[in-house]
This record gives structure tokens, C-alpha cells and sequence, in this order.
């Protein structure tokens, strides 16, 4: 078994912490795992991306060129990165900021209105959160217990308070795929 | 207990778990990590963490530190580390342990930020000056980095040489696990020397004599002494500490080779190819000085062609080709730049190979005609001999040969025949002749005793 996913967004919106998550969770579940982000002159605002690999077997390349799970946080990723998904892959985009943009036929396409839904919870900043639970819910590569352990412990006792609130935001998008 | 680290911040972990406590450096991107971690780690170890003013500065305070005996580490990536190439001559010259990292960019100048390999010349020939040599470990994985990043000390320890950890900016931005309860129970070797030799500001007595760090002979022959005790640690290093990875190499009729982040590359496409049937196999060289040559001539029994994979224009390839000394085809694909090649390009790559007929196909062709000729001949021969033989008999068989045999017999029966007659003949006549013989000279006998002296003849006849 080996999932792959690329996961892409503006900087500040907390893309690579998707990817931190899915991968940390991974490893709790016991599977090897890859994060490789795109670094560089980046900034808030510019575009940022990870690629994250899991694998029951040690991973070769680390890197992700025909993602066949994209996750897309804005319009700019969708338009560079769609084209090179795998057929029948699974396309994850924050309908909140993209629209207008002719979706691929030979692939599964998921609309997540993370910002609105966000919203709807009084916290703009956890929109990342309801992708991730989003995302946890169409591919299963990860239980959702397992997936809120890794949220407890990444915050730590520090920021114990704000667990509810993104523990919340990651069951709206869960909900959101299953239905 | 794993833990998910990023490359830059497990090598500087796995440091001061070895038990470095003095760190000098410059920033540049993209090993940033590392020096941003000492600044917070040292000081909870009771280390040293300096920003110098420049990376020249920082080697050199590394040659300090390491000259009274410390455990010292500096890093940087490609054009930091030209810049520290002096500093590493010299420490080679003057004996001294230290362990530098490159966290390698795409050059030349200052290039690029993403990952490349293109400081493979650089890290294995000696970027610096004076024929001297390094140890180079390449690690292909966060964890591997941890664990050579803590063999490095040791190594250059027990030579009292600078050891390099050659990454690049893959290795040291991915995040992957590793096991950090085996970092923590990290021991150095048992077999590393005390360092006696270490100016540690202490009164010169007979036990211990002044310490002099220096890299300086003036006297041509002293220092080709010094030179070859220096090529004798060489020596030792390239039989102690060569270290490579083999992976499905014992059918392999292509040989991948690869280091580092193409190395996992690599694999991803080896077991593509596998999938396809395709016998391809992966050495990936895990010390590049020593340099695997003879794990890759072993290789030599079941490879038809190699394929070197770099993040370069071709540099580890010459090493390849110096181990496969012409005997095989080596051929060589690498992306440049801070351009990482696809598992897709290395596939199609791998295939252009297995379906590419190479020298030592045709000649093996060749051979199998040959001997398919051969075969066809002795065949032809064996059935000639064979008809020959048949011919014959049925010839020995015919009628007519039968009554020739038949003819010969009585001929010669019938000549036996004649000459028994003609011999008993003879016999015969002789036996005559014989007689009248005996006869005649029995009356000749008889004669003279008739006329004796008194003349008396005719009565011994009628006696």
C-alpha cells in the first residue's frame, strides 16, 4: 500500500500543516512516511506545497509528480497542479476560493467550502482543519482517532484550548464527505 | 519512540547526542535548520553556538576547537562550503577531527537553492589544496542522516581527520521518522584513541610534551613523511570505512547506481521495472570516499550495463567508470539545476536500456551462431560416417559379394588343393629319386668290399 498526496495552497494558509498532521498520524499508525514541503524565497501570500508519502514499505521517492490525491487551497494550485493528477485520482479544492476553473472528467472531484465553513465556526484560522478532516474522510489513510491524538499532541498543553474549535473544524469536513 | 524530524534538525540532534558541543557557522539556505537549532540546543548542553562573521571565520574556529580537543561540527551548503576549503586543508595537514556538513544547492556561484549533487567533485577529490582525502558520508534518509552524522565523529576521531556528511536540500528540508532512542543511546566507538595530542593549554611534562597544531614542513622530506603517514590513514579509511547499500543486485542485469536523494529515486523506478520483468538492481555507494569500487566489480558477473544517476551533469559516473574499467557500457542520466528527476524519466530511461542490444549481446549472439554451426556440422559428418558405414555392409551383404567370398574360397581351396597334390608329388618323386639314391650308393658300398686288394669281386654280390 502507498498513498500519495500533494497538497498546495497559498503560504499562511496552513497547507503544510495538513500534510504535517497526515504524516504524524501515519507514523502513529505504524507506516513509513514522507514530508517533503517546497521551501525556498517563500512568503505569506506566495505559494506553498507538500508532498507527503505513506507506505507500509520503505518509501523511495519522496517527491509526488502525478498526485493522485490533490488537495488544493486556492485557485493558482488547482490550475498548476490538476493537469498532472493521476487519472481517477481524488481532488480535494476549497470551493470557497475557487470557482470558474473547467474540472478534469477523469477524476473525483470533492468541493469543500472550508472557509465558509470555518466561518459558520467563528474561526476563520481553522479552515486547514476542515480540509484535513475532509481529506482524512475520502482517502482513509488515517483513522479519525488517531488523526485527533496527533492534533492533541501537536498542540500540546500550550495550546490545549484551542483543540475544540479544530477538533470541530475537522469533523465538519469529515461530515462534509461522508454525508 | 519515533519522531517525525526534518533532515537539518535530526543531523543536529544526532550531533549533540554524539556529543558535539561547539558549533560555528554562517546562514544560507537551505541547511538554515541546523544552525537554528544549535543556537538553542547548545546552550541547554553547556556548548558553544557562534554565528561567525563569515564562513571562512567559521571553519577556522572549528580548526580551534577541534585542535584542544573538542567535538566540533560546522555546516553549510555549496557556496559556503568553497568558501571553508581552506580551513578543511589545513585541518587535514595539521591532523585535526571535525564534522562538516553540506546540505548541497544547485551551483555554479550561488546557484540555486534547491537540492543538487553537483559538489561530488568537490566533497571526494579534496576541494581544498594538497592531495589530501576525506571521509564522505551521503545519507539517502532522515534517519540515515542521523545515524552517519554520529559515525562521522567517530570516524574522524579515529584518524584525526575532518569527515564530511554530504547531503542536499531534499534530505535536509524532508521530515520523515526516526527512531531517536537509538540516537540518545549512541556510545562512541570503543577503538578511538585518547587525544593526547590535543593543545589543551596544559604545563608541558614528560607525559605530557607541549602540543603543537600546526600544518606547516618547510623541509621537503619531513613533510613527504608526513604526507605518506598521511596516505597510510588513507589507506585504513578505504578498508575500514566503505559503506554502500545493495538491493536486488544478485540477478541484476542492469546496475542503477545513486547516492543520496537520487538513490530513492532510484528504487521507486527499480521496482517499477521489476513489476515490468525487467532485471534491474540498485547499489547505492553510502560513503562516496572510499568509493565502492569493489562491490561494484562484483557486480560485473551478472550486469550487462550500468546507469549512474546524478543531480549533476555527470560526476560520480567517473568513479562508476574507473570500478567498470571499460569492461561494461556505463551510461548516465542526471537533471541539473536544483531539478530533481521524475520516477517516470528513470523508468523510461531503464527501459531505453533493457531494450537497447548492447555489445555483449551481439557477441554472445554471435557465439550461439558459431556454435549452432558447429553443432550443424558435426551432425552433418556423424550422418555421412553413418551412411558410409551402411553402404558398406550392404555391400559385404550383396549376393555378388557373397559369391566373390564364395569364388576366393574355392579358389583358394582348390589352390590348396593343387599344392597338396603337387607337394605330395614331390614328395613322392623325392622319395623315388631318394630311393634309387639309397640304392645307388648302398651298391657303390657294396662294390668296393668285392675287390679288395686279393681281387676278389663277385662273391660279395652274391653274398
Amino acid at each position: 500500500m502507498e498513498k500519495q498526496f500533494l497538497i498546495a495552497g497559498f503560504g499562511g494558509q496552513g497547507v503544510l500543516l495538513i500534510g504535517t498532521l497526515i504524516a504524524k498520524a501515519a507514523m502513529l499508525q505504524g507506516y513509513e512516511v514522507s514530508w517533503m514541503p517546497s521551501y525556498g524565497p517563500e512568503m505569506r501570500g506566495g505559494e506553498a506545497n507538500c508532498a507527503v508519502v505513506v507506505s507500509d514499505e520503505p518509501i523511495g521517492s519522496p517527491l509526488v509528480s502525478e498526485p493522485p490525491v490533490l488537495v488544493a487551497m486556492n485557485k493558482p494550485s488547482l490550475v498548476k497542479f490538476m493537469p498532472a493528477m493521476a487519472p481517477g485520482g481524488t481532488l480535494l479544492y476549497n470551493a470557497s476560493l475557487i470557482e470558474g476553473v473547467e474540472l478534469r472528467q477523469d477524476i473525483n472531484a470533492i468541493p469543500v467550502h472550508c472557509n465558509e465553513i470555518a466561518e459558520r465556526l467563528q474561526s476563520s484560522r481553522v479552515a486547514n482543519m476542515v480540509m484535513l478532516g475532509a481529506v482524512q474522510a475520502a482517502t482513509d489513510v488515517v483513522t479519525g482517532e488517531t488523526l485527533s491524538r496527533t492534533l492533541q499532541d501537536w498542540l500540546g498543553e500550550e495550546k490545549a484550548g484551542m483543540l475544540q474549535i479544530n477538533e470541530k473544524a475537522i469533523e465538519a469536513g469529515r461530515e462534509l464527505v461522508k454525508g | 519512540m519515533k519522531m517525525l524530524m526534518k533532515g537539518n534538525e535530526a543531523i543536529a540532534e544526532a550531533a549533540v547526542l554524539a556529543g558535539c558541543r561547539y558549533f560555528f557557522g554562517y546562514p544560507i539556505t537551505p541547511q538554515n535548520q541546523i544552525p537554528e537549532y544549535m543556537s538553542k540546543r547548545m546552550p541547554q548542553v553547556g556548548g558553544c553556538f557562534l554565528q561567525a562573521e563569515s564562513e571562512v571565520a567559521a571553519i577556522n574556529m572549528v580548526y580551534g576547537a577541534a585542535g584542544a580537543g573538542a567535538r566540533v561540527m560546522t555546516s553549510s551548503s555549496s557556496p559556503g562550503i568553497s568558501l571553508k576549503q581552506e580551513g578543511i586543508s589545513y585541518m587535514v595537514g595539521a591532523e585535526l577531527p571535525c564534522v562538516i556538513v553540506n546540505i548541497v544547492r544547485a551551483g555554479p556561484g550561488l546557484g540555486g537553492i534547491q537540492p543538487a549533487q553537483s559538489d561530488y567533485y568537490q566533497a571526494t577529490r579534496g576541494g581544498g589544496h594538497g592531495d589530501y582525502r576525506m571521509c564522505v558520508l551521503a545519507p539517502s534518509s532522515v534517519q540515515e542522516a542521523v545515524t552517519l552524522t554520529q559515525e562521522a565523529f567517530d570516524i574522524a576521531d579515529r584518524y584525526r581527520n575532518p569527515v564530511m556528511v554530504l547531503g542536499d536540500g531534499l534530505i535536509g528540508q524532508m521530515m520523515e521518522p526516526v527512531d531517536m532512542d537509538s540516537a540518545k543511546a549512541y556510545q562512541p566507538a570503543e577503538d578511538l584513541p585518547p587525544k593526547d595530542w590535543a593543545a589543551t593549554g596544559h604545563v608541558s611534562n614528560a607525559d605530557a610534551p607541549r602540543a603543537v597544531i600546526n600544518s606547516l614542513y618547510i623541509d621537503p622530506a619531513a613533510l613527504e613523511r608526513h604526507n605518506l603517514k598521511l596516505q597510510e590513514k588513507y589507506d585504513a579509511i578505504t578498508t575500514r570505512e566503505c559503506r554502500w547499500q545493495e538491493e536486488n543486485l544478485q540477478d541484476a542485469e542492469i546496475v542503477l547506481l545513486a547516492y543520496g536523494t537520487t538513490s530513492r529515486i532510484a528504487r521507486s523506478a527499480m521496482r517499477k521495472c521489476r513489476e515490468m520483468g525487467i532485471k534491474v538492481g540498485l547499489l547505492r555507494p553510502i560513503t562516496l570516499w572510499p568509493f565502492p569500487t569493489a562491490a561494484i566489480q562484483k557486480t560485473l558477473s551478472t550486469a550487462r550495463q550500468y546507469l549512474c544517476l546524478e543531480m549533476s551533469t555527470g560526476q560520480m559516473v567517473d568513479d562508476v567508470r574507473l570500478a567498470v574499467n571499460g569492461v561494461r557500457p556505463v551510461h548516465f542520466f542526471g537533471r541539473t539545476g536544483g531539478m530533481v528527476p521524475t520516477v517516470a524519466q528513470v523508468v523510461e530511461q531503464i527501459q531505453a536500456l533493457a531494450e537497447r542490444s548492447n555489445p555483449m549481446d551481439d557477441l554472445e549472439k554471435k557465439l550461439d551462431e558459431l556454435a549452432g554451426q558447429v553443432d550443424k556440422t558435426m551432425s552433418q559428418l556423424g550422418d555421412k560416417l553413418d551412411a558410409m558405414g551402411k553402404k558398406l555392409e550392404e555391400k559385404l551383404q550383396s549376393p555378388q559379394t557373397q559369391q566373390k567370398v564364395q569364388d576366393i574360397k574355392q579358389g583358394v581351396a582348390s589352390a590348396a588343393e593343387k599344392a597338396k597334390t603337387g607337394v605330395l608329388k614331390g614328395v613322392e618323386y623325392l622319395t623315388d629319386t631318394l630311393g634309387d639314391v639309397v640304392a645307388g650308393i648302398r651298391s657303390q658300398a657294396a662294390a668296393p668290399e668285392q675287390k679288395p686288394d686279393d681281387g676278389d669281386s663277385g662273391k660279395g654280390a652274391e653274398e
